[in-house]
């Protein structure tokens, strides 16, 4: 027989009654709207015809649609398809070599039996306490590495995060027990063999987060292209939004080679294709990341900074 | 005899712990290799920067023949260019917005983000926390450049919405990239709405972590919702409360680039409300070429900030161990 006392659901005891659950609820709806809602201002401005855009402005409700932005910079090619090569190549590698070294690092430290574990712990947490600061960051990248105007000044800036390896420390302690890796010793696996078979399928999760983190920071960096590109063949994506923000005359400029566009060198739909591109560089991240969302939440909780 | 044999045992065992360095060396060699790339890594890109501050007590000039030639060959000059910078109007702009914007981003981003994850944590539809949480996180995951293209559609002195807005109703189009007045309130709206989704879901995990058990306790003592929170929630969150706002405090110094120098577009008409330790230090690097200038102002910046950080942390360690970062 049931009991006609009524039951308390732990979902019950930490919600708000049911107005004030309505109200909250209207709040955070619009301010997760906020969020949102510039994207798809620029999407529809992407969309509007160059006419409708002069005479009115950016409106949410245009007069005349059109694709004539997507259009021509599906005939622009060349420079776009460059930067978005550049920024692909930077993110792929970039992530794989930022991936590798900071966990390798972070296991490494991570082990009580590395006789140098606490130097090379102390070594990078010094990192964490100081900034060198641009200019010497500059100087040293530009003068003594002589690395402007190559890919690498994109890709050695971002390729080693400190932080991510005291996290990573944490997590490998965590999750990896030393006794398995001594049973695997005594077995007669050497180290290299117990990182990759048993230490890595281990640390899965912690490593796809920090990888995350690595190719959105890729993705996204255009402080390093400011500083150390000028040759046009590396400029990634966002340099390039960032170059035509500032001078939209770039897009015409960049057709004079191509010239293919039907409807004439005057009639090119400068404001939309600059919005189209910026729809192009976003998509991926909007598309991917409530995907990948779990991995973010979880890597903010992965292991606070200390043991 | 029972001495002697113990001083033999303690000579076995002092060899046994002591391998030679060879074959201690030897058996470390491949976690050694996993540390090396990270720690040339630190190497080139922080202890030699580090080092490279010097040339803030030089007048600098590059030379083709690498840095050492650029170091041997500048001239020291001792604290001059801190007297300069210092003697400049900039400095105080730069130190005074810097640290008012970064005091308001942290003020902002504690009160704001703490109250959406308590509200988020008692909302009674998981579904919808969901999607308020991936539409809160995307401009996080956006980079400046591409908000700085939100910015420009809303605010554009020619096509942009409010202006048009503006004119439409009668009334008069606002330059905005000329009008220093408001964009101290902009900035502080942008560069809190970019991070708001990110924080508040850092501090709703931690609620979520309060045992259930402690509500429960609450209620049948009496407490309403109100009183709950007050006294289960916040003081959960605490903690992780302190240790943002350390970091947040070491950091005080450091200004986010992107939102100062992209979103207002660098516009030299705003300086005044918008450049920051980092626009200033980037300008004088890349366009004025005052190298001495801007290296002086960034060792101010790195030494500050480096002070900041040790002595909140020393604060906090006092307080409540811990919270403490080390």
């Amino acid at each position: 027989m049931r009991q006609p006392k009524k039951q308390i659901s732990s979902v019950e005891v930490r919600s708000f009654g049911h107005k004030s659950n309505l109200f909250f609820n209207i709040l955070l709806a619009i301010f997760a709207f906020s969020c949102l809602l510039p994207l798809i201002f620029i999407i529809i401005i992407s969309l509007t015809s160059e006419q409708s855009l002069l005479a009115d402005g950016y409106q949410f409700f245009p007069k005349h649609w059109s694709l004539a932005g997507y259009e021509y910079l599906a005939t622009m090619g060349g420079q776009l398809l460059n930067a978005l090569g550049i920024t692909v190549l930077v993110t792929v590698f970039g992530t794989l070599v930022n991936a590798t070294f900071t966990s390798t690092y972070a296991y490494s430290i991570s082990r009580s039996s590395f006789k140098y574990r606490k130097f090379f712990t102390v070594f990078c947490l010094i990192t964490m306490l100081f900034t060198p600061g641009m200019v010497a960051n500059y100087i040293v990248m530009t003068n003594l590495l002589q690395l402007k105007d190559t890919i690498w000044a994109l890709i050695l800036p971002l390729a080693v995060s400190p932080f991510n390896i005291i996290v990573m420390r944490t997590f490998f302690k965590r999750q990896v027990n030393e006794s398995i890796i001594e049973a695997a010793r005594i077995d007669g696996a050497g180290e290299m063999r117990i990182f990759l078979k048993i230490v890595l399928p281990l640390a899965v999760p912690g490593i796809a987060t920090i990888s995350l983190f690595a190719a959105l920071g890729y993705w996204n960096d255009w402080f390093n292209a400011l500083l150390y590109i000028q040759d046009s063949h590396l400029v990634p994506l966002q340099y390039l939004l960032m170059k035509i923000q500032s001078n939209i005359e770039m897009l015409t400029q960049n057709a004079a080679q191509g010239a293919q566009y039907a409807g004439g060198m005057a009639n090119i739909p400068q404001e939309a294709t600059r919005m189209a591109m910026v729809v192009i560089s976003v998509l991926p991240i909007a598309i991917s990341y409530p995907f990948f969302q779990k991995y973010f939440v979880k890597g903010l909780t992965i292991g606070g900074v200390k043991e | 005899m029972q001495g002697v044999n113990s001083t033999v045992k303690a000579k076995v065992k002092y060899k046994k712990r002591h391998p030679s360095f060879a074959s201690r060396f030897k058996s470390n060699l491949p976690l050694l290799l996993f540390v090396i790339p990270g720690a040339i890594w630190m190497i080139f890109f922080f202890y030699i920067p580090i080092f490279a501050n010097v040339v803030a007590f030089q007048d600098f000039h590059f030379s083709a023949g690498g840095f050492l030639e650029s170091l041997r060959t500048s001239s020291w000059v001792g604290f001059k260019n801190f007297e300069f910078l210092f003697s400049s109007n900039a400095a105080w702009v730069i130190t005074r917005n810097t640290l008012l914007y970064n005091l308001g981003f942290i003020v902002l981003n504690l009160i704001i983000s703490v109250f959406f994850a308590i509200v988020m944590s008692q909302l009674r539809n998981k579904r919808l926390i969901k999607v308020y949480q991936t539409s809160m996180l995307l401009p996080y995951f956006l980079s400046w450049v591409v908000i700085s293209y939100f910015v420009y559609a809303f605010i554009s002195p020619n096509q942009g919405l409010i202006n048009s807005l503006l004119t439409g109703s009668g009334g008069k189009a606002i330059s905005w990239y000329n009008a220093p007045q408001y964009w101290p309130f902009i900035l502080l709206f942008i560069g809190t709405w970019k991070s708001i989704g990110y924080n508040s879901i850092l501090y709703f995990a931690s609620a979520m972590g309060v045992d259930p058990t402690l509500y429960e306790a609450a209620e049948i003592d009496g407490a309403n919702k109100w009183q709950q929170i007050k006294h289960v929630t916040i003081p959960a969150l605490v903690p992780l409360m302190t240790l943002m706002t350390i970091l947040a405090i070491g950091n005080i110094f450091r200004a986010d680039f992107g939102l100062f120098y992209q979103v207002p577009q660098n516009s030299g008409s705003l300086y005044n409300v918008t450049s920051v330790l980092d626009t200033y230090i980037f300008n004088g690097l890349t366009s004025t070429g005052d190298i001495g200038m801007s290296s002086a102002a960034a060792l101010y910046q790195s030494f500050v900030g480096f002070v900041l950080l040790m002595i909140s942390n020393a604060v906090v360690r006092k307080i409540d161990p811990d919270s403490a970062l080390f």
